[in-house]
C-alpha cells in the first residue's frame, strides 16, 4: 500500500483561481534534485510563494492563514506541462488529498491518482460556485465522496457528480496501487512478451 | 486481420494490450523504456522497498541529460545534489544490468535525441520515459509518451503500464510552407490555434503534404511539441524518409531482421476511411515564422503580428493579464524590435543537426550582437561531432559563438544554464512557463532561424530578412 486510502473527505479548501497552472509552477525544476520522495511540500509553488530572498509573498494564497484545508481548487487546465510526478508529491506532501478543477492535464491526472490524490473534475459553472462560496466564507467546506462520486458545497448544498473509472476508484478506496496489480499478472506479461 | 479500416494509432495500440480491464485502463506493454537521472531514482527506491526486480533490463536505456553541466563535463560535477543523482543512475543501472550512457560516454546526450540517432526508436513500437517530451519518438510511427515516476517503477518491474486508451485526433496540414517557415513554426502555429489544452485526452496523428515532405528531424520537432497542446503524444506514419533515416544506425535491425521488420513497418499507416474522434485541417500558406509572447506555448503568433488583446483570446482575462505582466509586455505590442538578452539553441525540440544547420545559415558571415549571451548546446555528442565535421563549428566560432557540451541545459535550467530574472531569451526549446529557464526568466519560444536572427541583431527580427 503506497498511500492512505480515500473515502469521504470533508474540508475547507484553498482557492487558486488561475488557469493553466503548469507543473513548473507547482514545483520548479531546480527542486527536482532529490533522490528520495521527501520534503517536496516545502517547495510547493515555490516561486509564487516566496520572493527571491526566500521570504513568503503575503499575497499568495498559501501564505494567507485564512485559507486552509486538504482540498486545492484550481482554474482550468490544472497540471499542464512537465510529467514530473514531483508535482503530485509536492501537493500530497503539503497536505492536500484532493484537487478540484474544471479540466486537468492528462499526465498530472494520472500521477495524482497514482500517489493517492483524487483529481475531481467539475463543470466550469460548479467551479465558479465553489470559488464564490470560498470568497464568501473562507471556511466554507466541500465534501468529496468517492464511493458516491459526488462533490458538494456543504453550506449551499449544491453538488455535482464526477467521473472516475471503476478500477481506479477501487484502488483509491482501498489504498491499492497499479504495481500490486501488475505484479500479480507477471506470468501473463512474460507470455505476452515471448509471443511478440 | 479484420477488414474494418483502422488508424495507425489503433494498429499500434491494440497490438500492445496485454489485458483489458473492464471499466478501467488497458494493461499496456512497453517495447522501449528510456530513463534519466531526475525521474528514475525514486522508482528504483520503490523496487527496493517492495523487494522486486527489473523484468526486462534489456528493454530499458539510460542517459544522463536533465541535470548535467554543459561545460567541463570531464570534471566532477560541482553541485553535490546533481552529482548524487548521476551517481544513483550509474549505480541503479549497474545493479540491474541496464545500458547506461552517462556523462562522457560517446553516446550520451538528450534522451529524445540519442534514442532515434542510435536506432533504438523504431516504427510500431510503444515507447515511454519519465519525461513529457517522449512524444518526440512518435515521428517514427511509434506510440510514445511521457509518464510519471510511479509508472517508471511499473515499467521497470513489469514492462507494462496501466493506460486508458486516448481518443484520436488527426491534424492535416496541406500545401507548401513559405520561406523561413520551419517545423517548429508549424507546431507553434498549431498550438496557438488549439491552445495548451486543445488536444488533452487525445493522441494525434499528423498527416498531409507538409509532414510527408518533412525530414525526420523536422518530424521529431513537431511530435515533440504534441504535449504542449495537451496531447499525450503525436505520431506520423513511417515512410521511405523514416526507413532511410533508420537504416544502418548502430542498434537498428540488420540483414534478414531488417527485411522482416521493414515489411511490417510498411503496414503502419491509417487505412482509407478510418474514423477519428476529431479532424483538424490547416493550410501551410497561413503559417509564418512564429514567436511566443506569453507564459504558455499556446500564446504564440506570427512574428510580424501584434500581441492580441485579452478580450480577443479564449480564457480568463486575469490569467492573460498576469501572463503579459510577467513578460513585461502590453496588449497590441509588436514583437519585432523587442530587445533580446539571451539566445538558446538546443533541447530535445531543436537540438539536432538540421537545427544547427539552419542557425548557421543565418549567422554565417555575421557577428553575434555584443549584448547577447548565446548558448549553443548540441542534443548529443553525435550532433556535436556532426557540427564539427560539417564546418558549422567554424561558422559559429567566426561569428562569436561558443559551442557547449550536450544536455537539456537552459530548456529547464536544472543545471547552471539559467536565464537571470527579468531577462529576455529567444529560445528554441519547448516551454515559456514562468521561471522555466530560471527564476524570473522571460522566454520567447521560436525556431532556430528566429533565434539566429535575434542573436545577430540583438532584437526580435523576422528571419526572412536574411534569407
Amino acid at each position: 500500500m503506497a498511500y492512505d486510502s480515500f473515502s469521504v473527505l470533508r474540508s475547507s479548501a484553498v482557492p487558486l483561481p488561475i488557469e493553466n497552472v503548469d507543473t513548473d509552477q507547482i514545483i520548479p525544476a531546480r527542486f527536482l534534485k532529490a533522490t528520495e520522495r521527501k520534503g517536496f511540500g516545502d517547495n510547493l509553488f515555490r516561486d509564487w510563494r516566496y520572493d527571491k530572498n526566500d521570504q513568503p509573498k503575503a499575497d499568495f494564497v498559501l501564505n494567507n492563514p485564512t485559507y486552509q484545508g486538504k482540498i486545492l481548487v484550481g482554474g482550468k487546465n490544472f497540471g499542464s506541462g512537465s510529467s514530473r510526478e514531483h508535482a503530485a508529491w509536492a501537493i500530497y506532501d503539503y497536505g492536500f488529498r484532493c484537487v478540484v478543477s474544471s479540466f486537468f492535464a492528462d499526465i498530472f491526472r494520472g500521477n495524482a491518482i497514482n500517489v493517492g490524490i483524487l483529481p475531481v473534475q467539475v463543470s466550469p459553472e460548479f467551479l465558479h460556485q465553489i470559488f464564490e462560496a470560498i470568497e464568501k466564507d473562507p471556511k466554507a467546506e466541500l465534501e468529496v465522496n468517492l464511493q458516491e462520486q459526488r462533490i458538494s458545497i456543504v453550506s449551499t448544498g449544491a453538488s455535482e457528480s464526477f467521473d472516475i473509472n471503476g478500477y481506479k476508484k477501487h484502488n483509491l478506496l482501498n489504498g491499492f496501487d497499479d504495481i500490486d496489480y501488475l505484479q500479480a499478472m507477471k506470468d501473463e506479461i512474460v507470455s505476452f512478451a515471448s509471443n511478440r | 486481420m479484420s477488414n474494418t479500416p483502422n488508424t495507425l494509432f489503433d494498429k499500434v495500440w491494440d497490438s500492445h494490450v496485454v489485458r483489458k480491464i473492464e471499466d478501467g485502463p488497458d494493461v499496456f506493454f512497453i517495447d522501449r523504456h528510456f530513463i534519466h537521472e531526475v525521474t528514475s531514482p525514486v522508482a528504483f527506491l520503490g523496487l527496493e522497498t517492495r523487494g522486486i526486480g527489473v523484468l526486462f533490463p534489456e528493454k530499458t536505456f539510460a542517459t544522463a541529460d536533465h541535470n548535467t553541466p554543459t561545460i567541463n563535463q570531464h570534471l566532477p560535477v560541482e553541485d553535490p545534489l546533481s552529482a548524487n543523482q548521476l551517481l544513483q543512475l550509474e549505480k541503479n543501472t549497474a545493479k540491474y544490468g541496464i545500458s547506461h550512457w552517462g556523462l562522457g560516454n560517446p553516446k550520451n546526450g538528450i534522451v529524445h535525441v540519442v534514442g532515434p540517432e542510435n536506432g533504438i526508436t523504431l516504427p510500431g513500437m510503444t515507447i515511454v520515459c519519465g519525461d513529457s517530451h517522449t512524444s518526440t519518438h512518435g515521428a517514427f510511427g511509434a506510440i510514445a509518451f511521457g509518464i510519471g515516476t510511479s509508472e517508471v517503477e511499473m515499467v521497470l518491474s513489469s514492462q507494462c503500464i496501466m493506460q486508458p486508451k486516448p481518443k484520436k485526433m488527426i491534424i492535416n496540414v496541406n500545401g507548401t510552407l513559405g520561406k523561413g517557415v520551419t517545423p517548429k513554426d508549424v507546431a507553434l502555429y498549431i498550438i496557438s490555434k488549439l491552445s495548451t489544452s486543445g488536444a488533452t485526452g487525445y493522441f494525434v496523428e499528423y498527416a498531409g503534404d507538409v509532414f510527408r515532405n518533412m525530414s525526420m528531424e523536422g518530424r521529431m520537432t513537431v511530435c515533440n511539441l504534441s504535449i504542449e497542446m495537451g496531447a499525450r503524444g503525436g505520431m506520423i506514419a513511417p515512410d521511405q524518409t523514416t526507413f532511410d533515416y533508420i537504416e544502418g544506425r548502430e542498434l537498428a535491425p540488420k540483414g534478414a531482421d531488417w527485411d522482416k521488420q521493414l515489411a511490417y513497418w510498411k503496414t503502419l499507416k491509417t487505412d482509407e476511411g478510418a474514423v477519428f474522434d476529431q479532424v483538424i485541417n490547416f493550410n501551410a500558406a497561413d503559417i509564418e515564422p512564429m514567436i511566443t509572447y506569453g507564459t504558455n506555448p499556446g500564446m504564440g503568433m506570427g512574428i510580424s503580428k501584434h500581441i492580441p488583446k485579452a478580450t480577443d483570446v479564449e480564457g480568463g482575462v486575469a490569467t492573460y493579464e498576469k501572463s503579459l505582466d510577467y513578460m513585461g509586455f502590453a496588449e497590441d505590442d509588436a514583437m519585432i524590435g523587442k530587445k533580446v538578452d539571451y539566445v538558446f539553441i538546443g533541447s530535445c525540440t531543436n537540438g539536432r543537426i538540421e537545427d544547427f544547420r539552419a542557425f548557421a545559415s543565418i549567422v554565417k558571415g555575421r557577428k553575434k550582437a555584443d549584448h547577447v549571451t548565446a548558448w549553443v548546446v548540441p542534443g548529443s555528442h553525435i550532433v556535436e561531432k556532426q557540427i564539427k565535421d560539417e564546418g558549422i563549428f567554424d561558422i559559429l566560432t567566426e561569428a562569436g559563438f561558443e559551442l557547449r557540451q550536450p544536455g537539456c541545459s537552459a530548456c529547464l535550467a536544472m543545471n547552471d544554464d539559467k536565464i537571470p530574472a527579468g531577462k529576455y531569451a529567444v529560445s528554441t526549446s519547448n516551454r515559456n512557463f514562468e521561471g522555466r529557464q530560471g527564476p524570473g526568466s522571460r522566454t520567447l519560444l521560436a525556431s532556430p532561424l528566429v533565434a539566429a536572427a535575434a542573436a545577430v541583431t540583438g532584437v526580435v527580427t523576422d528571419p526572412r530578412e536574411f534569407l
